[in-house]
């Protein structure tokens, strides 16, 4: 399935809802939009994969990437995601202890907004 | 012994489509169903991992993807880089994963060689046996 990428503001959050694949083909796509959103003012971010059936190695690059950016703007980016397949693709590289992974995006919204307050 | 081969130009769009005929084979092969996500990942890490090399070294040759079913569910995967740049896979640790100073490429290769590591039991990557190149050899168990 083509890669969809659709963008809405919740508050001071921008979420990124994404879906399809995102592989070696999709995945500079979502970086330009990533770093679109990064570049237009956006310091909060989250990334809803609920709708992603296949993440590959490239996009977990491009996810680090803007994670990485987002730090050195003293801003913050979590992610989304419940389906078990693509937990285990966090498990298995580690990254699982690199981005804060949320079940939904108010839980994502929640604990984003209390770490910020803290 | 059945034997299904593709050949593709080391290009990321043909990536998705060798990961769709890997998993077909597979299903055919009688690969358990709950095994179908790992093939579909693990094939397309080798496929990206062999398209980056051939990019990497400006080779126009095809990546060539072989999946037979001799008693088990066995894919090779391909390329024609250097054996230096090939062989030389390493796993990131975790603190590393989010350092500042890691390239992207660094970060996406070392986490698609985790993905395989962690994804297939029985995984080689050795240097081809005729001429320039490395194979990823990936083999899944069949039947139930």
């Amino acid at each position: 399935m083509e890669l969809s990428l659709a963008t809405r503001t919740v508050g001071e959050h921008t979420v990124l809802e994404v879906g399809g694949e995102v592989d070696v083909y999709t995945a500079p796509r979502l970086r330009e939009r990533l770093l679109e959103l990064i570049d237009g003012g956006a310091r909060h971010v989250v990334v809803d994969l609920g709708r992603v059936d296949f993440l590959d190695s490239t996009g977990l690059g491009v996810l680090v990437g803007a994670l990485k950016r987002l730090r050195s703007a003293s801003g913050s980016f979590a992610l989304v995601c419940d389906k078990e397949p693509l937990l285990k693709i966090f498990r298995i590289t580690a990254l699982d202890q690199v981005f804060p992974l949320h079940p939904t995006v108010d839980a994502a919204i929640s604990a984003d907004s209390a770490g910020a307050g803290a | 012994m059945a034997t299904v081969k593709l050949s593709f130009s080391p290009a990321p769009v043909h990536v998705r489509t060798a990961r769709l005929v890997g998993v077909a084979v597979a299903r055919r092969a009688g690969v358990r169903e709950d095994l179908l996500d790992e093939v579909r990942l693990a094939i397309g890490e080798a496929c990206t991992r062999a398209v980056a090399l051939h990019r990497q070294y400006g080779l126009a040759d095809p990546v060539l993807v072989e999946m037979s079913d001799g008693g088990s569910y066995a894919v090779r995967v391909v390329d024609r880089a250097p054996i230096e740049a090939g062989i030389g896979l390493t796993a990131l640790p975790p603190d590393e994963l989010a350092n500042e100073s890691l390239t992207d490429e660094a970060l996406t290769t070392g986490v698609g060689f985790a993905l395989l590591a962690g994804f297939v039991e029985d995984l080689q990557v050795r240097p081809v046996d005729e001429g320039i190149g490395t194979e990823v050899r990936m083999v899944w168990p069949v039947g139930r």
